[in-house]
């Protein structure tokens, strides 16, 4: 028998790999380089994003100032001498200007410090045009400082914080009528005196937005409050509709057109650009409704509108997560239909929902497109509303908006700010996922 | 009385209404509840249902309403010949009210008397000059018919506010004592609530049909008003976008084909960025990834979907487009004359659209069944061959499916375009030219100073419909693909 079967002798062993499965190899290595090569861009981009986002932002919570003892000269403030606040509120900021000037030229002189500067006039390109006012305001509370010397600390021009911040150089003030390389020496030299530095700057987080011009007073605090005020439009309206709605196509909705209907439209509206839906607010809610152009209200509306459909996706996907025993159960002692699915399933769908309210919040309150229509751009955002119902009527601008405003302004110290704004909208963003993330992780049950 | 106070006085009257219904159906079981037909709250329910649901629904139209019937008895006070040349009935109307508002707000604030306010024989300088004391915007339009017909106005409304805070409270009033009558021992509230609610249920669920309607006729009223100035045709022929701001419409040319070949030009730079990108990253995911490997990285790839449309845009405007203009500039090759190019705002859509997309084809990818695979490699193929020849034919209508969706994102998308890719219209094939899209122009037509009624600011709905129905369209073939060419498996 083993003669009759003489094995054959094999022409190349099955351990080594002949060229075609070499060729094989090379392309199955090749392929799988070519997906890492892919996770690696998305991830290199992702780094890139949050490296630019952080180096050009985070120099926005630091702001330049400038403090000096200040002479508040009571033949310029109160000429009549006694103190009245009514008749020094005459004196307007134009009045107070010369004084920080001359502040800061008394500090050069008694300091000896070399300048071609020689008149306090020139300080001027040092001072930010808010500083005066905010004099103006510690004098006008407080009538007794007139006549005294009293230090005080002030923002200095966007020109002298770029210059701290490497953003304005030597070279590139050469063209600026704002300011001159002799004013960048004299910084350095006020710096070197400890009167100019850079500090923490809580007015860019709790403030109002400036003017064109003032960059460097420029807070996004207002706009936060209007954030705020849509987000509880939005949570208030969203949230209840929304979950009233998956509600009755999840557990009553008979099969039949009607119930297809509103199946394919919550469909379609999750796909509808979000252009699209500011201009339905700017048709219905502003020209048709006639309610108030940039109130936070209408924007809150629009964005509900929006966030509806995400809301009830979510919510639907919670509702059919809890299994029918639990339905079944409770009909078999006895409840009806409707105290099944509120007694037993929604406490039980509860945490699904929130994660998915939270999760359309973080959406709704990023989103920007839809409130350029309703006029949440090119308002200046300077004052807080005073009392609730102002803040839902009264026009401010919301956070996206009001860095889409900066990023369009001419001046680059408002593209810093834009990416400062930009960082604590991401904040926002990351607490509301993270709690989402916890509250799923936390309270998640398999069944 | 504002409508915040008349919301809270109806809350209340239904919290009364509430508590009362209940006890009033434990008496008339004599305190005994197992005699009730229901638990004893859904007596109370009911009485509060009925309080709340026809008050609120009653406000909401009468709100709704009462704008137009002011509108058109203040309209009649205005003669034809106070419509000044190149204005509408619109506009005029639009200052009745600014002055209207104007005045309550001067009557708030103490610098006007309610006399002077409501006298029609009023100087019309000596309330421009208190209005203006009051710190309230003031044109030159105000006239004396203006005038009368904003204190017309004023009346109206102010007459027409009470009337409903008297009216929606009346109703509350009237549900409740409804409610109240109908409660006794045999009462079946449980039954009449649960069919309350359930109709509640129903019209939350029809808002999102609202929402659809709501969209689609203020698209269609605007775009037909705009059709009416601007003939359809040049609107859909026409090889230039050049908007006159002259307020007169023959002057510009509102042709919608630069703007759509912006658009699909820079849709397409973005899929030729995302999809392979998206694609590979998802197929390795998938294929390849250890667990480890995918628990960190798809969250990771995740957060890319999760950030705002406006820091993409600002990522163009001020890194990708200094960053392109470094190499591609002036300084560069040449090709690149702005930071604003099809090329900025394409990467940076790019990018935005990789997590889409990867997700996405993870989940077609993975809906695949292992038999399939295991197969595969049982004939002796190697992974990739097994992902090129069986995985990916067996995906590829959900894969199709998926880019069709990312390119209805993309289409759709706003602030990367309008902080990326610059604001002039162009047809061009030259990748590193600005040019603009139809998302970029709605935002740029309706939010600059032209008046709503020209067809400067109206083409803009036209760019929406014609936004909406592309969008639309796309969704619908993405959905018809994936119906039909699905493999079923079991």
């Amino acid at each position: 028998m083993t003669d009759a079967t003489a094995t054959p002798t094999p022409t190349k062993s099955l351990t080594t790999s002949d060229a075609h499965m070499k060729k094989r190899n090379a392309a199955e290595k090749r392929f799988k380089a070519y997906g890492i090569a892919a996770i690696g861009a998305g991830l290199f981009f992702l780094v890139v994003l949050l490296a630019s986002i952080l180096t050009n932002g985070l120099t926005a919570f630091q702001q330049t100032f400038i403090e000096v003892p200040v002479y508040l000269d009571p033949a310029k403030l109160d000429k009549k001498g006694n103190r009245d606040p009514e008749e020094m509120a005459k004196v307007s900021t134009f009045g107070y200007a010369p004084l920080l000037q001359d502040g800061i030229f008394a500090q050069v002189e008694q300091k000896g410090i070399e300048t071609p500067l020689a008149k306090s006039k020139d300080m001027k390109a040092l001072i930010s045009a808010s500083a005066a006012a905010q004099v103006r305001d510690r004098v006008l509370a407080n009538p007794d400082l007139v006549g005294q010397t009293v230090n005080v600390r002030f923002l200095a021009s966007s020109r002298v914080d770029g210059y701290l911040k490497d953003r304005v150089t030597r070279e590139s003030v050469a063209r600026d009528k704002n300011i001159d390389a002799e004013h960048l020496d004299l910084v350095d030299a006020l710096r070197a005196e400890g009167m100019v530095e850079k500090r923490f700057n809580w007015d860019f987080i709790t403030g109002a937005d400036a003017s064109e011009s003032r960059p460097e007073q420029a807070g996004i605090g207002v706009s936060m409050i209007g954030s705020f005020f849509m987000m509880l439009v939005v949570l208030f309206l969203a949230l209840p509709i929304g979950v009233a709605a998956s509600i009755y196509l999840e557990e009553f909705a008979p099969q039949n057109r009607f119930t297809d209907l509103i199946e394919v439209n919550i469909s379609n509206l999750a796909a509808v650009p979000s252009i699209v839906f500011g201009i339905l607010g700017l048709a219905v809610f502003i020209q048709f409704m006639h309610l108030p152009q940039s109130a936070p209200i209408v924007g809150g509306l629009v964005l509900t509108l929006m966030t509806l459909p995400t809301i009830i996706i979510s919510t639907r996907a919670s509702l059919k997560s809890v299994p029918p025993s639990i339905r079944d159960a409770a009909l078999g002692l006895g409840a009806s239909k409707t105290q099944s699915v509120f007694h037993h399933v929604l406490p039980l769908a509860m945490p699904g929902i929130l994660t998915g309210t939270i999760i359309g919040l973080a959406q709704a309150l990023g989103e920007t497109a839809p409130l350029l229509l309703i006029g949440m751009v090119g308002y200046i955002a300077t004052n807080v509303p005073d009392g609730i119902a102002a803040g839902f009527l009264d026009p401010n601008s919301a956070m996206p908006a009001q860095i889409y405003e900066w990023a369009k302004r001419a001046d680059p110290a408002y593209y810093e700010r834009a990416w400062g704004g930009i960082i604590i909208l991401l904040l926002f963003l990351f607490a509301m996922n993270a709690i989402a993330i916890i509250l799923r992780r936390r309270f998640e049950r398999r069944w | 009385m504002p409508v915040l106070w008349v919301i809270a006085i109806v809350l209340v009257i239904a919290a009364i209404g509430f508590f009362l219904g209940r006890a009033w159906a434990l008496k008339s079981a004599n305190g005994d509840q197992r005699r009730l037909h229901s638990l004893k709250g859904y007596y109370g329910y009911n009485v509060a249902l009925k309080t709340v649901v026809p008050a609120f629904l009653m406000m909401a139209f009468w709100l709704l309403i009462q704008p137009f019937y002011i509108n058109s008895e203040v309209s009649k006070l205005i003669p034809e010949a106070e419509i000044a040349e190149g204005s509408n009935l619109g506009l005029v109307l639009a200052e009745v009210r600014r002055t209207a508002d104007g005045i309550g707000n001067a009557v708030d604030a103490g610098v006007m008397d309610q006399k002077l306010a409501t006298d029609p024989a009023a100087d019309v300088e000596v309330i421009t000059q208190k209005l203006k004391d009051a710190g309230q915007i003031v044109t030159s339009d105000v006239t004396p018919s203006v005038l009368v017909a904003a204190q017309k106005h004023r009346a109206l409304s102010n007459a027409g506010r009470f009337a409903m805070s008297v009216a929606v409270i009346a109703l509350a009033i009237a549900g409740a004592v409804w409610g109240l009558r109908e409660t006794n021992a045999e009462f079946r509230a449980r039954n009449v609530v649960e069919k309350g609610i359930r109709v509640l249920l129903i019209s939350a669920a029809s808002i999102a049909i609202l929402t659809t309607v709501g969209i689609v006729l203020s698209l269609i009223f605007n775009t037909l008003e705009f059709f009416r100035l601007y003939p359809a045709l040049d609107f859909f022929t026409l090889l230039e976008w050049a908007p006159s701001f002259s307020g007169r419409g023959g002057a510009s040319s509102l042709g919608i084909l630069p703007l759509l070949w912006g658009t699909l030009y820079i849709s397409l730079v973005a899929l030729l960025f995302a999809v392979p990108i998206g694609l590979f990253a998802a197929i390795y995911l998938s294929e390849y990834a250890g667990a480890k490997t995918r628990a960190t990285v798809k969250p990771l790839l995740e957060i890319l979907a999760g950030i705002p449309t406006i820091v993409y845009g600002l990522f163009a405007l001020l890194t990708v487009g200094p960053m392109l203009l470094t190499v591609f500039g002036p300084d560069g090759t040449g090709w690149m004359g702005g930071g604003r190019a099809v090329m900025t705002a394409g990467l940076t859509m790019g990018i935005m659209l990789i997590p889409f997309v990867s997700s996405l084809s993870d989940d077609i990818i993975n809906a695949v069944p292992q038999s399939m695979r295991d197969g595969s490699y049982g004939l002796g193929a190697t992974r990739s061959e097994t992902i090129k020849q069986v995985i990916l034919p067996a995906a590829l209508p959900g894969i199709v499916g998926a880019v069709l969706l990312a390119a209805s994102r993309a289409i759709g998308e706003t602030m990367i375009v309008v902080l990326g890719a610059g604001a002039a219209a162009r047809l061009s094939l030259n990748p590193f030219e600005a040019m603009t899209t139809v998302t970029a122009k709605i935002v740029s037509q309706l939010t600059g100073d032209s008046d709503f009624a020209s067809p400067e600011a109206l083409v803009a709905f036209a760019l929406g419909m014609s936004l909406f129905v592309i969008t639309l369209g796309l969704n619908f073939l993405a959905l018809y693909i994936v119906r039909t060419y699905r493999e079923q498996y079991e």
